[in-house]
């Protein structure tokens, strides 16, 4: 019973992972650039819900709150693209990762200049209610976590793969001159997944301020749900979620199994592993070109 | 206006281009000697962390900007360099033996490392240096018997043929005996630059299919990268624990590996000038920020005003104007005001026009 236990919020973990790196996924998916400053989008959402919605801020209902939070986030991501990443069309994909990285530091700062830089928790309607199945207890925190994820990752994944502008992003992707030609408003695509990504974000965010408390230095999560993108194979939707569940998983696991340091380590050595054996990540999203 | 006309093969290869090349970096290496006595003991120690940081920064040069293989990790590989070079004088060895072989244990470690991730391109490559680099400080930390742990470990002073290099009781001393180390390692740069390897890194950043058309072993040039690499970032890691005195996991962390990244970029790519003039701004950066708020306070008859963070919120800022507005960074920028002048009137502003061009995926090779 422990153990399952120990799954459970392992599970719920690796979901917040998971949401993260959907958000890496979903910019390299659609404009070849990595964006990390993915983790300081979360980072900032939740600042955003915890401003909107705690009694001693603006006090707003908590659903209104996220919503809001979501908006914001997507002209967030919106205005991100317009301004920084636009003038950067077709410069090479290190130069956009520098640019993002530098954008996490000051996001990180201006978080420690309007927030503060000490720990502080949203008050969330679902903590602290919980069920229980024999010994076994279900947070509500947990299980909207993981439900959320499910839903969101499976509803992007038919997003990309059914809809017309999913289509026009993919293909955006993998050849902009030809996606220009084919009359898809490369640039506005760009901007829109920036935004969506940016949404996506928030709600990473609003989940991970229900389970625990926040400050500007989360926004270093983004390190690991790199990793767990990588783990999952960059540009596949379900591989980040599969590698942020893996991460989730393996670190309480290591440290109750192996020790309590090992934990630490665990997530990156897995992401090593499957790099030698696997060097584009499970679920490989690169193909050889038919010639 | 001069054009340099040639007409062997070795006049394509030589050190300076032309003699009033020679002469401008005679006199540049004139002053850097000189500089000693003239800076006084504080300013001395800031220059000597400004050459180890550009040591570091010339490591991760020869991977990123010659040979194209981005690294976000190499603070790991400074730690090794200073973890193995201390251990090693703690052992009995002497400091001029201790370094080259830190360096050289650094190297394998470097080389060891490539070997099965030179399969891996661009973001997978950067992410894995990345996770060496978050590792490394933990391992350390589980490390403890042999690395101190937390407590860290402290570098005994320099000390070469009875010389005394501490840093306070010999800063000049110590200035210039690192000053050598920079110039050594920016000669075999150069000469790594002018050499059939260097050539074969540029190939194999410029396009790896073209260059393994050419007969270059794209696997082993790229693990060679790492291995040179690795090795200088080594040296200037145990230039660093020495120069800190007591050093632990966190004189390595990631914020090293990833501001020496952004470093190098400020500087400009693939230059070695890059190298040491984006170690100016990371080694004066704190001190003109200080010195800056200071003397607002001092006009506006405010308080010195004490914002957490703000040193990297400011770095930050930089890089992104550096990232959007000159991507060739300093360096870039000094060859562009250098043509302008050499042309005159004929320099044109878009000689320095970037291409146009539209991204591929990478995901279908």
């Amino acid at each position: 019973m422990d153990l399952l236990q120990l799954l459970i919020s392992g599970l719920a973990n690796g979901c917040v992972y998971g949401l993260i790196a959907l958000g890496f996924v979903l910019i390299y998916k659609a404009t070849e650039a990595v964006n990390f400053a993915q983790g300081d989008f979360m980072m900032l959402g939740a600042f955003l819900t915890l401003t909107f919605a705690n009694s001693n801020e603006l006090g707003l209902p908590f659903w209104l709150a996220c919503i809001l939070a979501v908006a914001v986030m997507a002209v967030v991501g919106y205005l991100v693209e317009a301004l920084l990443i636009r003038r950067m069309f077709g410069e090479s994909q290190i130069a956009i990762v520098i640019l993002t990285i530098s954008l996490g530091i000051v996001l990180r700062f201006l978080a420690g200049v309007i927030w503060g830089h000490e720990p502080q928790s949203l008050q969330s309607p679902l903590a602290g209610k919980e069920v229980r199945i024999g010994s076994l207890v279900l947070g509500f925190d947990d299980m909207t976590i993981i439900i959320v994820t499910l839903l969101l990752t499976l509803g992007l994944y038919l997003f990309f793969a059914r809809t017309k502008i999913g289509l026009a992003m993919q293909a955006a992707s993998q050849n902009q001159l030809a996606a220009y030609y084919m009359g898809i408003p490369v640039k506005r695509v760009h901007a829109l997944v920036w935004a969506l990504a940016g949404g996506v974000a928030a709600i990473a965010g609003i989940l991970f301020a229900a389970k625990g408390t926040i400050d500007p230095s989360t926004g270093l999560l983004g390190i690991k749900a790199s990793a767990a993108a990588i783990i999952g194979g960059f540009g596949s939707l379900p591989g980040a979620l599969l590698g942020g569940l893996i991460i989730g998983l393996v670190e309480p696991l290591s440290s109750r199994y192996v020790a309590a340091g090992v934990s630490q380590i665990m997530p990156y050595l897995i992401l090593l592993i499957v790099l030698i054996v696997r060097p584009h990540g499970l679920l490989s999203q690169v193909r050889a070109k038919k010639v | 206006m001069r054009i340099v006309f040639k007409t062997t093969y070795e006049a394509d290869i030589r050190l300076f281009k032309h003699g009033a090349q020679g002469f401008w970096y005679a006199l540049l290496l004139i002053v850097a000697i000189a500089a000693p006595f003239i800076l006084g003991d504080f300013l001395t120690g800031e220059a000597t962390n400004v050459l180890i940081w550009a040591i570091c920064g010339m490591g991760l040069m020869l991977l990123v900007g010659q040979s194209g293989q981005a690294s976000l990790g190499h603070a790991a590989f400074m730690a090794i360099g200073a973890y193995s070079c201390v251990l090693l004088e703690s052992a009995g060895v002497p400091f001029i033996l201790a370094l080259p072989l830190g360096g050289i244990i650094t190297g394998i470690a470097g080389g060891l490392f490539a070997m099965p991730v030179t399969r891996l391109h661009g973001i997978y490559l950067a992410i894995a240096t990345l996770a060496v680099s978050v590792m490394m400080e933990d391992v350390i930390v589980l490390a403890e018997p042999l690395t101190g742990g937390v407590n860290g470990l402290m570098a005994a002073d320099i000390e070469i043929f009875g010389i005394n290099f501490n840093r306070y009781g010999n800063a000049s001393g110590l200035y210039w005996l690192i000053l050598a180390i920079a110039i050594l390692i920016v000669l075999a740069y150069r000469n790594i630059q002018r050499s059939p390897l260097g050539r074969a890194f540029a190939a194999v950043r410029d396009s790896e299919i073209s260059a393994q058309a050419m007969g270059i072993n794209v696997a082993r040039t790229k693990a060679m990268a790492f291995a040179i690499s690795t090795f200088m970032t080594g040296i200037g890691g145990a230039l660093m624990g020495h120069f800190a005195g007591v050093f632990n996991q966190e004189t390595f962390n990631l914020v090293i590996s990833i501001n020496l990244l952004l470093m190098i970029v400020i500087g400009g790519l693939g230059t070695i000038h890059g190298a040491f003039l984006g170690a100016v701004v990371i080694g004066f950066l704190p001190q003109a920020i200080a010195f800056a708020r200071d003397g607002l306070g001092h006009l506006f008859h405010f308080d010195s005003i004490a914002i957490p963070g703000l040193e990297t919120g400011i770095f930050g800022t930089i890089l992104i104007l550096f990232i959007l507005f000159e991507p060739l960074g300093i360096y870039g920028r000094w060859v562009k005001i250098r043509t302008y002048f050499e042309l005159f009137p004929f320099a044109r502003r878009d000689m320095f026009r970037r291409q146009k061009s539209y991204l591929k995926t990478e995901r279908i090779r």
